[in-house]
């Protein structure tokens, strides 16, 4: 189908963005890669009056140094963030999940911004902000704010931004020293959303792991950070037997949704399989050994 | 902001200049304002990989951009691409392993393989699988794709080794 007619602002700034979307009330949609918004518009499932397009906005695509993390513009293309070195340097686990994200095509134009406002339970980079610690920085009629990822996500497709208020970058703190990363994702096929995935780091201390944090997506509303099991885990060598009973914990702490894709018992059952194989994973990058 | 919008945008070298409504999506816009049919729309919102053209030298989807959000920019359609009497490399590969039935999905095909062969070592079929898992072919003629595609970067390691 075609979208219902709607007006069209490509605005000059972030504050012309945020006017706009003041002015109209719940009415105006930002629209910056359009690879989630142009398919409910085609659907007619959004119908605004007015389309505030962002991609020319100055100053919103960089992938730039912030202390030993990073900052990244709320305009930076899902591919950039793959074959960023700067990523790959500091956050090898988050090229490795914008390999899942969708088709070639997709990353190409798709934006880290659309893709946290979007808020779709079943995608990675919600996910990874979770996992990361990630700080959304948000600008509206107020000033600005900075949200942390934990209190970003309430419900699928839903966040905790207000009708004016515009995502302009995210900053991921850096990671611990020696730190390994696991990332697994199951899908029907390669680029469709995930049926489950998780994600984990894992830092090296005199043979112990610590910092332990592991995040699972497609288990919910939103994606999950499993905190009890992170600190069940931290403390001591990851064993064998510590990561099979924080997968049997993962069994009880998760109540997936059934759906067309997947049922409820497939992704939970993922989810344990998944958790095993990103905390194996994360132990032996971090150097710890297998037990 | 206004209820039509003025856009130039260059498509395969050439500068076009219309007043659209915001709502027409690129796809449309070539097909039915330039009468560039070569980009062909199978599902209009982004997972068959039919209307796959080049933006700004990147490939995307055609059915999930509007036309004035090209405003400015560089289009290259499958029509960029070689003609019958004297076919692209790539187009020659796909000649070549019969990769083609119906064609639905070639002009997709053949700017999703592309972009892919610029981007990606593409070291194995499936690699190769992955890239092309955007693009559906419902003749299931996917095999001989990526036969085509394996020649392809075949001929691409070669050349720049």
């Amino acid at each position: 189908m075609k979208p219902s007619a709607f007006e069209y602002l490509a605005a000059a700034s972030v504050d012309e963005a945020i006017a706009v979307l003041a002015a109209h009330g719940g009415e105006a949609k930002i629209i910056a890669g359009g690879q989630s918004l142009v398919p409910m518009l085609n659907f007619r499932l959004l119908a605004p009056t007015i389309l505030v397009d962002i991609n020319k906005v100055p100053g919103l695509d960089h992938i730039t140094p912030d202390g030993d993390g990073l900052c990244i513009g709320a305009l930076t293309r899902h591919h950039a963030l793959e074959t960023s070195d700067l990523v790959r340097e500091r956050f090898p686990v988050l090229c490795e999940a914008m390999t899942h994200v969708a088709h070639l095509a997709i990353r190409n134009r798709g934006t880290i911004g659309g893709s946290l406002c979007h808020a779709d339970p079943a995608a990675e980079l919600p996910m990874m902000a979770l996992l990361l610690d990630a700080t959304i920085v948000t600008a509206d009629s107020d000033g600005a704010r900075e949200i942390p990822a934990k209190d970003f996500f309430d419900g699928a497709l839903s966040t905790v931004l207000e009708e004016d208020e515009l995502v302009t970058e995210v900053r991921i703190p850096a990671l611990p020293a020696n730190c390994g990363w696991g990332f697994e994702e199951v899908s029907q096929r390669a680029g469709d959303f995930a049926m489950a995935a998780a994600a984990a780091t894992v830092s090296l201390s005199n043979g112990a792991a610590v910092q332990v944090r592991l995040a699972l997506m497609g288990v919910g509303d939103t994606p999950m950070r499993m905190r009890g099991i992170e600190t069940q885990l931290s403390g001591a060598p990851l064993t064998a037997e510590t990561i099979e009973a924080a997968a049997a914990s993962v069994v009880d702490a998760v109540d997936p949704m059934s759906d067309l894709h997947a049922s409820s018992d497939y992704r939970r059952h993922l989810a344990q399989v998944l958790t095993k194989r990103v905390l194996s994973d994360a132990w032996q990058r971090a150097g710890g050994t297998a037990q | 902001m206004s209820a039509r919008c003025d856009i130039k945008v260059s498509v395969n070298g050439e500068l076009h200049e219309a007043c659209v409504e915001p709502r027409l999506l690129l796809a449309d816009f070539l097909r039915e304002h330039l009468n560039l049919t070569g980009t062909h729309i199978g599902c209009e919102h982004g997972v068959c990989g039919a209307c796959t053209v080049f933006l700004d030298g990147d490939s995307v989807r055609s059915c999930l951009c509007l036309a004035v959000q090209a405003d400015g920019a560089e289009v290259e359609t499958v029509e960029s691409f070689g003609r019958t009497e004297n076919l692209n490399p790539l187009q020659e590969k796909f000649r070549e392993h019969h990769a083609l039935q119906c064609g639905f999905c070639t002009p997709g095909m053949l700017v999703t393989c592309t972009d892919l062969l610029k981007k990606y070592p593409l070291a194995s079929d499936d690699e190769i699988r992955d890239g092309l898992s955007g693009n559906i072919c419902r003749c299931t003629g996917y095999e001989n794709i990526i036969r085509a595609m394996r020649a392809a970067v075949r001929e691409r390691d070669e050349a720049n080794r």
